[in-house]
Parts: C-alpha cells; structure tokens; sequence
C-alpha cells in the first residue's frame, strides 16, 4: 500500500480519489500493475495483473507510472521521523516496511501496547495505511505485519514465535520467488509446515537461504538492524581496542563524546533536543540509550549528566567495542544575552525537567492547565513542564476539593428528591451523617463531545459529616427527568 | 509562655549555639504563617526555609490527605518560585489547590513510579536550588531518607515538604517513627464554623505540631487557607485572650 499512499499524500485534495487508482511498472518485456489502491482491489485487480487485462476490467482507471525509487526515498523520510520520535534504531524494509528496534525505548511510551497504537494515531491521519506488529525478531514482525489476517495491530508475546509464525503462509519468510514457488510445488503451504520437516533435503534442494531466513524469524540467528543514518545528521564516535564494560570507564568515554559532540553542534549553531547514544557489544548486539530534553542544549555538562544517570541501564555483557553519540534531533539554539542588571531572571529549572523527564519517562513531568469545561475531570489538561506561563486560573466562586478521586465512586444515600442534598451517606462501608451542605451546583453534559451528554445532568453538592469530613459529592440526574441521568449518587473528590 | 517578647541577646546566644554545634537547628530564613498566635509559639517565628518538613493528615485524612495537602499548597504558596510536587498517583485536583492559594503556573507534578522514586526525584528538586518548594505525597519515610532529602535542602535553601500519605489507615502508625525533618504537622478537620444561612463555611482544622526541633509542640484550632495561602483564625479564638485559647486547647 506504501507507493499508493505516497502518490495521494503528495497529490493533496484529490479530487479524483473515487477512481480505481494502480500502479504500472514494467517486469521483462511486460507493464504489470506493481500497486492498487482499495478501491482497485475491491474491483478485483492483482498486483502482478497485465495493465491491458486491468484496463479492460475497469474502464475508468487511473493508471500511474510507478517510482520505486521516489517510494524508497519517501520510506527514509518517513524512517527518519520514526528515528527522532521513537526509538534510536530504526531501518528501512524496503519496500514498504521499516523496523523499529522498540527495546528499552517502548517504556518512554508507557509500554508497547500504548506504542503501537500511539503510532497508528499518528500515521493513520496522515494518510498511511499502516499494519503493526511487535515480535522477537525482525523476521517475526516483519511475517506478523503483513500476513496477520485478524487485525492491522499485532503484539506477539516474548517466545511465542513459532506459534505465531506457523500458520503463516511461505511468502512471509522474505524468500526469494523461485524458492516460494519451488515450495508450494512440493505442497508446502504454510512456515508450520516447514517447521516440522527435515532441514538437509531443504538445504540441499533449495540452498542456505531457506535456512537462514527459517532461523531468523525463529530468533537462532542473530539479524542486526544497520541503523538509518541520513545524511547531515550530527554522530560522533569511539571505537576501543580493548572491550569496555565497567560504568566509571563508560562515564568517562560519555564525557568524551560529548565534548565532541557539543564541538560539532557549536560549530553548525544547533542545540541537541534527543541524543542516542548506541552501545556496540562484542557479541553484536547494540545497547542504546536515548536521552529527551525539553529545550535545544548544547553544554557538555549538563548532557554528560543526563547520559551518566543512564548507564545502569546499559548491560556491556562481554564488553562494549563501539561507542557512538548521535544527536538524532537538532535545533537551532542561539546564544541570548543575559537580562540587566536591575531584573532578577527566573531560575532556570530545564535541566532538572530534563533530568526527571528522562528518569520517570517524559508525560510523567507536566503542568497542569485550566480548560473551560464544567465538567471537573475535563477542566484540567496537562501540558509540558516548560510551556510559558498561561495566566490563567480556574473560576474561584465555587469551592473545589483538593484530592479528586480517579474516578467516582458510587456512594448509598438517602435524600429527598429533587434538590436536596442527602441525610447520610456511606462510603467504602462507613457511614457519615450530614450536618451542613452546599449545593446544588448543576453541570450540564457537553453534547458537542458525545451524544450520550446530550441531556446528562450532574448535581454537586458540597457536605460535611458530624466529624468535619467535607466531601465532594454529586447525584446523575437533575431528580425528576429519569432520561438526565441514573439518579445514582456518587463521591468524587474530597475536601481539605 | 515565658517568651512572648523576642529577646535579642537570647536570639544571639542561641545563634552562636547553633553555629557551635554545625549550624544544624538554626535555619538563616524563617516563613511566618501570618497568624500570630501560630508565629510566637514556632521557634524563631517561623517555619524554617530551607529544611525537610513532614505533613500528615489526622483521622481519614492519613489516607486521603485531602487537608494535609490544601495545608502543603498553603506553605508552598507563600514560597517564592516554582514548585516540584512528586506524586505516586495523580489525584491533586489543581482547582483546589488554586484556592489554597497555589496558582497552576508554578507547579511542575511528576508521577513517579513507587516511593522510592518519589523520594529519588525530590531529593534531584531539593539539590537543584533553582525551586522554591519541592513536595512529595510518600508513604514511608526512613531515618536515612529524611536525613539525605534534609541535607539536600539546607545545601541549596529549597523548603521540603513529605506530605505522608497512607494506602491503609493501619499504616499511618509509622508515623511515629523519628526522621530528620526539622518539624512534623498533623493536620484534621474539625466541623465549619455554623454559618447564619444553611451552607458550609469556611474549612477549620486542628493543626497540630507534633516536634519541633529546638522547639516545643503544641496544638492549635485554625481555619484553612484562604486564595492566598494564608492561614485564618477562627472568629470565637481572635476576640479571646491569646493565653487562655492556648490553656483551652491544651487541655482539649
């Protein structure tokens, strides 16, 4: 799908979208279609059809020539800002894949569920028709991403390969085509198959790449991803006779590369916003770390730092052979004149948002901010520790408790209805008379948001026990008109 | 009751003691509450800048905290600078705080896993300097802990405040056990003053100073902060003698 998705992302408002779109490219001495867009399937046109054939089957197509090269260039593009956003190894499949390197980096993204469909989020708006999948191995997920049938996002659990793998049909293994033919001749159908048959007679009928595809995407065969590294990117590197493994050698290398790589940021006048640093182990395997910063930076102690507080997460195994620091993402940073004399500036706290930021994951260090909704669970929205200061606050002639509970809880009650506030309530088991009490105070569902809201009531009330426990309560329902709510009571926050 | 007048050479005398045994119960820079009956009991007028202070709630409010925290917001208000709160689980309802005086602006919350990495990011606010208050919601607090976050705040003058907080009100027995913090608060609610319409007024609590260091405890009936993060005294207290409020509530 990713040559169709270029051409209409780059073709913007196409009108003509309805049309059947396909793709032509020559094979030999023949035009097949090389792509064909949903509506073109749906019509019953192949990928590998004659063009004449598909043309006689549609008469309005639209027929566009293919560009493999324009599709490879696009997939670097769209691999680079999968690099800066996501994790510091990533690669190219050509020709329509790219494969992520998600260890230690899905946690930044509250675990790899929240990746996945964080990454479907963005990419489906933008116009890519995207399949997911997370396995072992790049094989794995490369076999899972296009030959899953049930769903476009696919998460196989840690050593469950094979089971996943085994019915899928042969052409997920990225043989060669001669050899996918030659199998499904000898009735092979799907890798299951191939699993369970002797290996000698398939090494020797259709040579070692069989094999070693078999054992990559089975994970007995180490497959390093080379990763993407564009032109211009900024990458400073060490390479060490000797193994290193222990963490004061490592902080001191760290040290060293960032000297040299705040040189080269100084001299193109750029500040780092994410540093990967990649850890190449003797047993080829690449340890990163991927350190975020609220702000461009470019001094070498505040970045030592940050990447030093990292290194326990670093395992050298057998020892570290390369050391490379990249600045994935870069901007512009000039120096500013300090303010006057007269003025106090405002303490400078980036580094220690950056700090937390990187120890606790970056959504985990935020302000909160005022939203104009009466509904209180809407009315606060969470932003970045360092945006500027709003100057704005939320309207204070209602009194708001300090803790709110995560989500209501159901109270008992007895009240009078309508608009009266309840004579006791009961708590998680405990019982509290009510003295004194505020309220109603009436909170209209926001319809513009969903159809449900649309007559939803909410009436707050503000009470106090015998004992001073002021609690946040509210019944769902305005108490005569049943179709505003459950007329159920409920706590939701509770007062200092 | 001795003390009611500030005695300069006796402030002297304790300063030079403070300096003899390593500066370590004489804080440089006091925040007084701005009511006078809470100020002239606190050693030196105030509660200390630049040291650890430990807050909890009395009754449910040990696992809600709910009170504790409009208290913390309170004190973390009249601060100048930003201010770090470190939370396990993000229940802080910023309007609220708002109206204990703690505008949106100037707190930075982060959501830290389990205490201990609660206590590991207010201990990086406390070293930073540039805050002006670092609060943490923590559950335990050990000697060692307390004794690193109080060193951590009297090297860069950044006020702590371990706001603790309880999963189970079994727990809240650790209370008792000792830290390092130069003062410990329980803060309960008490029923609103009766209001001469149907409706609840505004919060009262009893505050009470458990320890003080250099100091003595004591205990104190006060109604909750207002937009500006100041303290109130109760009506029926303000038109009393100031001596015998304190008799009462001693013996309450």
């Amino acid at each position: 799908m990713w040559p169709i998705d270029r051409l209409q992302r780059q073709a913007d408002s196409t009108p003509s979208a309805e049309a059947p779109l396909i793709l032509a490219g020559r094979v030999g001495n023949r035009r097949v279609v090389t792509a064909a867009c949903e509506a073109a399937i749906g019509l019953g046109l192949r990928v590998g059809m004659p063009v004449s054939k598909a043309q006689a089957l549609v008469p309005d197509l639209r027929i566009e020539a293919a560009d493999a090269r324009a599709d490879l260039e696009a997939l670097e593009r769209l691999g680079l800002w999968l690099l800066q956003r996501i994790a510091p190894i990533v690669a190219v499949d050509p020709p329509d894949g790219v494969v992520i390197d998600v260890t230690g980096a899905d946690h930044l993204h509250g675990g790899e569920e929240a990746l996945l469909e964080m990454l479907l989020g963005r990419l489906t708006p933008s116009g890519i028709t995207a399949r997911l999948a997370i396995a072992d191995t790049w094989g794995a997920a490369h076999a899972l991403a296009r030959y899953h049938r049930e769903s476009t996002v696919c998460m196989a659990l840690p050593g469950s390969t094979a089971t996943v793998l085994a019915p899928l049909p042969l052409a997920a293994l990225r043989l060669p085509h001669s050899t996918g033919a030659g199998l499904r001749d000898l009735g092979f159908a799907t890798i299951g198959d191939l699993m369970d048959t002797p290996r000698a007679p398939l090494t020797l009928r259709f040579g070692p790449e069989l094999r070693r595809r078999l054992d990559q995407a089975l994970g007995e065969v180490a497959e390093p991803i080379d990763p993407l590294r564009p032109a211009g990117l900024i990458e400073v590197r060490r390479s060490f006779a000797e193994p290193i493994a222990a963490a004061e050698t490592i902080a001191r290398y760290i040290g060293k590369l960032v000297t040299d790589l705040c040189t080269a940021l100084e001299a193109r006048g750029e500040g780092a916003r994410r540093l990967d640093l990649l850890c190449w182990r003797v047993d080829n395997r690449i340890e990163t770390v991927r350190v975020r910063l609220a702000v461009a930076q470019r001094d070498p102690k505040r970045l030592t730092r940050l990447l030093c507080d990292k290194i326990p997460s670093i395992d050298p195994g057998f020892g570290i052979e390369i050391m490379t620091l990249t600045a994935t993402l870069a901007e512009p940073l000039v120096a500013r004149q300090a303010s006057s004399l007269l003025e106090q500036a405002p303490p400078d706290i980036s580094d220690l948002v950056d700090m937390l930021a990187n120890r606790v994951g970056h959504r985990s260090v935020y302000r909160l901010s005022p939203v104009t909704s009466d509904v209180p669970e809407r009315s606060v929205a969470r932003i970045a520790a360092l945006s500027p200061d709003q100057g704005l606050g939320w309207p204070g002639h209602w009194p708001r408790p300090s803790r709110l509970l995560p989500r209501p809880e159901p109270i008992d009650t007895m009240a009078l209805l309508p608009d009266h506030p309840p004579n006791w309530i009961s708590w998680r088991g405990i019982r509290h008379r009510v003295r004194r009490a505020d309220g109603p105070e009436r909170i209209f569902g926001e319809w513009w948001k969903r159809d449900a809201e649309a007559r939803a009531v909410r009436d707050y009330f503000r009470i106090e026990d015998e004992a001073g426990q002021r609690f946040w309560i509210f019944r769902a329902g305005d108490g005569e008109d049943a179709t505003t709510g459950s007329h159920r009571w409920f706590i939701h926050g509770v007062f200092g | 009751m001795t003390e009611l007048v500030p005695r300069p050479t006796v402030a002297a005398l304790r300063a030079r003691i403070a300096h003899l045994e390593g500066a370590e119960t004489y804080a440089r820079e006091v925040l007084p509450f701005g009511v006078d009956m809470l100020d002239r009991r606190m050693p030196q007028g105030g509660l200390a800048v630049g040291c650890l202070h430990e807050i909890a709630g009395g009754g449910a409010g040990a696992v809600d905290g709910a009170a504790a925290a409009s208290f913390a917001a309170g004190i973390a208000a009249r601060l100048p600078g930003p201010v770090l709160w470190c939370v396990t689980q993000a229940d802080l309802f910023a309007p609220g705080l708002e109206q204990a005086g703690l505008s949106p602006d100037r707190v930075i919350y982060v959501e830290a896993g389990d205490d201990t990495a609660v206590l590991a990011c207010m201990e990086e606010g406390l070293r930073h300097g540039g805050l002006g208050a670092v609060v943490a919601d923590v559950a335990r607090l050990s000697m060692t802990a307390s004794r690193r976050l109080h060193l951590a705040a009297k090297a860069s003058g950044t006020t702590g405040i371990a706001l603790r907080r309880w999963r189970r009100q079994a727990d809240a027995s650790d209370f008792g056990q000792p830290t390092a913090a130069m003062t410990r608060w329980r803060v309960s609610v008490l029923p609103s003053a009766p209001l001469p319409v149907p409706g609840v007024g505004r919060p009262r609590w009893l505050i009470e100073l458990i320890r003080a260091r250099a100091g003595e405890s004591f205990d104190l009936e006060l109604e909750g902060c207002d937009g500006t993060g100041h303290l109130g005294l109760p009506a029926d207290v303000a038109d009393r003698p100031a001596a015998a409020a304190g008799r009462q509530h001693a013996l309450g």
